[in-house]
């Protein structure tokens, strides 16, 4: 069922190794770090706009 | 009485926001599945190509990627139509949220795209129809982000951005037909309905991937679109409130 004799079967991919890899590399590395960034952006965003929500609030409380 | 099942609850911000953040880990959950299995039919299972020998394998992300910067561009041009067409406010929103992960799925399109083009046709890159379309699709997903980026209104950058989604709309039937269109050096639609030029494993394969980036796709979308709506809704009284008891650090 498996199609590879072994795993340096696998790595080498026929000869193609540096092109099927090096297009899963990059792939596997954008799906790891858009999240990050995009998670990174909600919380700076949540804390930039916690700090200006207490500033009002205490503004109007004077 | 339809109150229950009415659709147009969630154009509203305050209700779309709890509700898409529920949905984000089923969203991942599936993604994940699908890539597995993707994973496992189309690196493990499928046999050799009799062209390209194990080199093809590049299409198990190439396809899926390329679909998703098509697609993705097509529904932002859809919500901006709806943005102009009734002055929605979710709409610009849900446009701004999907382009970064519509970039990136171009920019893959064009990065598989041409470690594939190198062992096949000699060359990284080849001014064709099929390839330069899909490179000035990239140049929309970045003008539409820096137009909408530079104007400080939003509503007015939905505005203006939607026109450029709407405007360039028409480029994606040229990347599409692009291959029947003109004489170019990548290869006809893989995928054909009456009988299909791959092997049945790997087309599932190519499927199974392709469900798992759309799956990842509506995830960022989903994730970007929250903060979009805390930023954009911050003098409302439901921001207030949700910032009141969100520690940034330990939030989902």
């Amino acid at each position: 069922m498996i199609h590879w004799a072994s795993f340096s079967d696998f790595i080498a991919m026929g000869g193609y190794g540096f092109y099927v890899w090096g297009s899963f590399g990059m792939t596997a590395l954008i799906m790891a770090i858009e999240p990050i960034v995009a998670r990174r952006n909600r919380i700076a965003t949540i804390t930039r706009l916690q700090r200006q929500l207490r500033a009002e609030t205490r503004n109007t409380a004077e | 009485m339809t109150d229950r099942l009415n659709l147009y609850r969630f154009a509203s911000p305050a209700t779309f926001y709890p509700l898409a953040g529920a949905m984000i880990p089923y969203f991942v959950a599936v993604s994940v599945v699908f890539g597995i299995a993707g994973l496992w039919l189309g690196m493990l299972v499928a046999p050799t190509d009799f062209q390209q020998g194990e080199g093809y394998r590049i299409i198990f992300i190439h396809v899926p990627a390329s679909w998703m910067s098509m697609f993705i561009y097509l529904i932002m041009a859809f919500w901006a139509a709806i943005g102009l067409a009734f002055n929605t406010r979710l709409s610009g929103m849900m446009a701004q949220a999907l382009a970064p992960t519509g970039a990136l799925m171009a920019f893959l399109s064009l990065w598989t795209g041409a470690l594939w083009g190198k062992p096949m046709w000699g060359t990284w890159w080849v001014w064709d129809a099929r390839l330069t379309s899909e490179l000035i699709l990239l140049f929309l997903y970045i003008g539409y982000m820096a137009l909408t980026a530079a104007i400080d209104d939003a509503r007015r950058a939905d505005k203006a951005g939607g026109l450029l989604l709407l405007v360039g709309v028409v480029n994606i039937p040229i990347i599409y037909f692009s291959v029947q269109w003109w004489n170019t050096l990548h290869q006809g639609s893989s995928v054909n309905l009456a009988k299909s030029s791959m092997a049945t494993t790997m087309l599932w394969g190519m499927l199974l991937m392709a469900m798992c980036f759309w799956m990842y796709s509506i995830a960022m979308a989903l994730m970007r679109v929250r903060t979009i709506m805390l930023e954009r809704e911050r003098h409302t009284d439901w921001v207030k409130a949700e910032l009141a008891h969100i520690v940034a650090g330990d939030e989902k």
